[in-house]
């Protein structure tokens, strides 16, 4: 087996399945590759010898039944695992270890995958390019001055590298497709409700959720699968029929009434967003499907009600690292003094400035202006969905209004940045699923991503779509491993 | 219940010509008996080792997330009920905002604008009367866990074992005019959670105590004052204490011509005075809002009903039932059902007694002999001496004539060494009450031949001397002799 690394998640599966491949040589090859990768900055926390420890103890009583036999895999930082450091990106939690399991992790532990280490993202996932972790800025693999995209940019990044043939992230308002978008990935957001925040590092507990990444559809449709189960330990996971995504995935899309919406046409966007929007539409007729125009007519609140609802909601949940019970604390004359310090010294600039924001919004005097009508617009938004699907089965759009930018580029200038949300922030703020598939590239080569947003609960026919958009497209990743030297 | 009188209280402040009145509202927080936390499965018993009763998500670690304990709700739920509330459909869980050691979260997970339970009423059995007080809401709300200062010089310890368990927070209405009004509101209270089994009203362990908002005004004034609270006062004297210093502190101010704070004060025990706390310029701003990671609290209407049926008879029930079906005194209804344990002796006393039974001797012998005793070696009824049983055994005693009052109280005294049965008592002194006419007789005969002066002086009228006659022959009979018998067979030969 000359090249391991690159071969997709399913491939993997059956070369373990038909013995062909040892999980300690898998886990071995994702290692190795992971330490020549060390310029990426993916990792946070590497944990390989316990690894190939588990791999080999894989390999003696292997059990070939399990969903990812096996496969070593590394998540997203914002994933509590157990007696592994957990930092949720930030300096606060720089030498937490978590004595327990999130759920969604555990769910890939039980199939048999393996983790590998824990992956680079935003500080506590406030970002939409992977420049505000403590830990430093993850690159793209598809250029070096590139941003990853964020906040899942590790998650992305180590994907796309092959650093990891499947990964998890969360997306609160695009932090799993904006990053897939950015790599030329597949990443799903599921159904506000499927997948439990049970060991989540919390950011806006209203809009968070844990998706899959992968190479692929199938790939995704399968991680989907095994971390989607509906959890009592969250009191928002929902209890519906899950299905077998990966074995009941098909292509025959033929007579799907797909939706356009006119609102997604921004100012500004770049041509190329626009003729790949095109292009996508005519890969939808390709496939059978029927395009309809529809209107989502309070799209462009979306964006200032998500900078609402996410801050407040941030700014609450944050609270507990204040340097008492566990994290970083800064000594203080007193306990107001040390809680100011561990805060100012413990939170990067990003965070402050959200922490800011959503104390502000939730003050008296000003809560009904902001947060009451955030929650009202919110509602109109989701009511607009509701409306479309009346119409439509599905809903294509661009996953972002531009390529990957570079490093830098917007770091200090939040309002630009906020705007790289604007096509995936709608999605949470319904609580629907949606997926971000690579679609072709602009004019520097850069991946560029199509969004396909579905019903509530209705993953597997996005996943459909998207497997019958992916054959058409044949979409082709270009990753020179600039950074391997 | 028509004729009842309405209580009027009387208690009033006078400074020169003025009188104020006092107007007293209270946010009791009851803690709900449970097992376990409001949010998590941690126990709650008191007094275990400090931070040995916590869980992840009570001490809000990293991605904890809360499930409410359905116990919790249905306790609420049936305290509502006792209350005469308002038992909402719909109610939802608000963050409130603070920070601070003991609150790990940093914020307190309660219910802000739509509360478990909406308006009811309780009814205190005053003195002169009834009062009936308005409840405002019940909501339910986490604990916070303890800061502990005393320890060390330089260092806080915090105990979380509290931190998250479930309280109520009783509101009432400006209802209350009097520190003896508070006394009894709290006690009832008490009484009423106490039957359901929702909250144990321990005050010593804390699990009742209450903020006390007091403001003052001018007999027959129509506007509310400004009012103060007094934060986490537990227990009632130091309610009472507190209302009375505060009280005449605000009105004292007003006689001088100045005008009152409204603020948050505390009560010092140590001096028995009320200290500002803080401001109402300096109060928290707690960014109250909807908990993203609860769903709001839905409940049925069968569900309410299912928890209704359930209710057990409640002491105004109870009070009613037992005026009616034993013919007790409202007095004696009010002292007998006013604490759970109490109404079950007592109705356990009636029980066993069997069909010729006296209620009012036995009601007699609990107010009686045995709250005496119970006072005297600081007991609770559920730790009685003397069961219920053998108490009833002891009043039919009485009451078929075997033995006299006087006997009893003697026998009453034996019995209290290791619940003695009364009957065996009897049996083994020999105190069994003489009332042969015959031989009762003979020793009246003799009695009378013994004093026959006396006996002449008694029939020329000086009829004082009975009581003598009556002392010599029970002094004959070494106390047994019915006096009842005596009496009528001394009437008939003197």
């Amino acid at each position: 087996m000359s090249n391991i690394t690159n071969q997709s998640l399913s491939e993997l599966v059956k070369n373990i399945k038909d013995k062909k491949l040892s999980s300690e040589e898998v886990t071995n090859a994702f290692i190795n590759r992971s330490e020549k990768s060390k310029e990426l900055n993916a990792y946070i926390t590497e944990d390989y010898s316990s690894a190939l420890e588990k791999a080999k103890k894989f390999d003696q009583k292997p059990n070939l039944d399990l969903k990812l036999p096996g496969i070593p895999m590394a998540v997203k930082d914002l994933f509590c695992t157990k007696d592994v450091l957990t930092t949720a990106g930030s300096k606060i939690l720089d030498n937490f270890v978590p004595t327990y399991e999130s759920t969604v992790t555990q769910n890939i532990w039980d199939e048999g995958a393996i983790l590998i280490g824990k992956l680079n993202c935003d500080e506590f996932a406030m970002g939409s390019s992977n420049e505000t972790s403590f830990f430093g800025n993850v690159h793209n693999p598809i250029d070096k001055n590139l941003v990853p995209g964020g906040s899942s940019g590790g998650s992305a990044s180590a994907l796309a590298g092959q650093l990891t043939p499947i990964t998890i992230g969360t997306d609160t308002g695009g932090s799993i497709r904006q990053p897939a978008s950015f790599t030329g990935t597949v990443g799903l957001k599921p159904t506000y409700g499927s997948c439990s925040r049970y060991g989540i590092v919390a950011f806006a507990s209203s809009l968070d959720q844990a998706g899959p990444m992968a190479q692929n559809v199938k790939d995704c449709a399968l991680l989907q699968e095994v971390i989607s189960t509906y959890d009592p330990k969250d009191s928002t996971s929902i209890d519906f029929k899950r299905n077998n995504y990966s074995s009941e995935l098909t292509n025959k899309i033929k007579g799907k009434k797909i939706g356009i919406p006119k609102e997604y046409r921004v100012d500004g966007m770049p041509d190329e967003i626009e003729q790949l929007w095109q292009k996508g539409i005519e890969y939808m007729k390709d496939c059978g499907a029927e395009i309809i125009d529809i209107s989502l007519p309070h799209t462009s609140y979306a964006l200032p009600t998500y900078y609402i609802v996410a801050p407040a909601e941030a700014s609450s949940n944050l609270a507990r690292y204040d340097g008492v019970k566990y994290g970083f604390r800064a000594k203080g004359e007193n306990l107001i003094d040390m809680y100011e310090k561990t805060r100012s010294e413990g939170f990067g600039a990003e965070v402050q400035r959200r922490i800011m924001i959503g104390t502000y919004v939730l003050s008296s005097g000003y809560y009904d202006a902001y947060y009451l009508k955030a929650q009202k617009v919110r509602k109109l938004i989701k009511n607009d969905f509701d409306e479309a699907y009346k119409k439509v089965d599905a809903i294509l759009t661009p996953s972002t209004p531009s390529s990957a930018f570079k490093s830098g580029e917007k770091k200090d200038d939040p309002v630009s940045m906020y705007l790289n949300d604007i096509f995936t922030v709608p999605v949470n703020l319904a609580g629907l699923p949606g997926i971000s598939i690579p679609a072709g590239h602009d004019a520097k080569g850069y991946p560029l991503g199509l969004q396909i947003i579905g019903k509530a609960f209705d993953e597997q026919n996005i996943l459909n779509i998207a497997y019958a958009m992916e054959e058409k497209i044949n979409f082709k990743n270009k990753i020179n491993d600039w950074w391997i030297k | 219940m028509d004729q009842v009188s309405k209580s009027k209280s009387d208690y009033l402040i006078s400074r020169k010509d003025n009188q104020y009145e006092v107007i007293i509202g209270l946010e009791v927080h009851a803690q709900v008996t449970s097992e376990s936390k409001l949010f998590s499965t941690s126990a709650t018993k008191f007094g275990a080792e400090p931070n040995t009763q916590v869980s992840l998500v009570d001490a809000a670690f990293p991605g904890m997330l809360p499930v409410i304990n359905e116990f919790c709700v249905k306790q609420a739920i049936k305290t509502g009920i006792g209350l005469n509330a308002k038992i909402n459909n719909r109610s939802v869980f608000d963050r409130k905002n603070y920070f601070y050691a003991d609150l790990p979260q940093g914020y307190q997970i309660s219910q802000f604008k739509d509360p478990i339970v909406g308006e009811g009423k309780v009814i205190l059995d005053m003195p002169d009367g009834q009062k009936e007080v308005g409840i405002e809401r019940l909501h339910l709300e986490q604990d916070a866990g303890k800061s502990i200062h005393d320890i060390d010089p330089k260092n806080t310890f915090v105990d979380l074992n509290r931190s998250g368990v479930a309280l109520m927070e009783i509101v009432s209405k400006p209802d209350l005019r009097s520190p003896d009004e508070v006394s009894a509101y709290i006690k009832k209270l008490r009484s009423i959670m106490r039957y359901l089994g929702t909250c144990d009203g321990n005050m010593q362990e804390g699990s009742l105590r209450a903020d006390v908002n007091v403001s003052v005004r001018l007999k027959d004034s129509k506007n509310l004052g400004t009012r103060c609270e007094i934060k986490n006062v537990n227990s009632i004297k130091f309610m009472q204490m507190a209302i009375d210093y505060e009280a005449n502190r605000q009105v004292d101010l007003i006689e001088e011509g100045k005008s009152i704070d409204q603020e948050t004060r505390l009560f010092d025990t140590k001096k028995n005075e009320t200290r500002s706390m803080r401001s109402k310029e300096d109060a928290h701003d707690y960014r109250y809002f909807p908990d993203p990671d609860l769903l709001p609290l839905e409940i049925s209407d069968q569900f309410i009903s299912k928890i209704k049926n359930d209710i057990p008879e409640l002491p105004d029930d109870k009070k009613k039932r037992f005026i009616e079906e034993f013919k007790l005194s409202p007095y004696e209804a009010t002292i007998l059902v006013s604490d759970i344990d109490t109404a079950r002796y007592f109705e356990n006393v009636v029980s066993k007694m069997g069909k010729n039974k006296d209620i009012k001797l036995a009601v007699n012998w609990i107010t009686g002999e045995l709250f005496a005793v119970l006072n005297n070696k600081n007991l609770e009824i559920s730790q009685s001496p003397i069961s219920a049983k053998n108490l009833a055994i002891l009043v039919n005693l009485i009451k078929n004539g075997t033995i006299s009052g006087k006997i009893a109280k003697t026998i009453f005294e034996l019995m209290l060494d290791g619940d003695k049965d009364p009957q065996q008592i009897v049996e083994e002194k020999g105190l069994k009450q003489q009332s042969d006419p015959k031989a009762l007789g003979a020793l009246i005969d003799k009695i009378i031949n013994d004093n026959r002066e006396k006996a002449i002086e008694y029939k020329q009228g000086k009829e004082k001397l009975f009581g003598f006659f009556v002392g010599q022959a029970m002094k004959a009979s070494g106390g047994k002799a019915n006096p009842q018998l005596i009496n009528e067979l001394l009437k008939k030969k003197l």
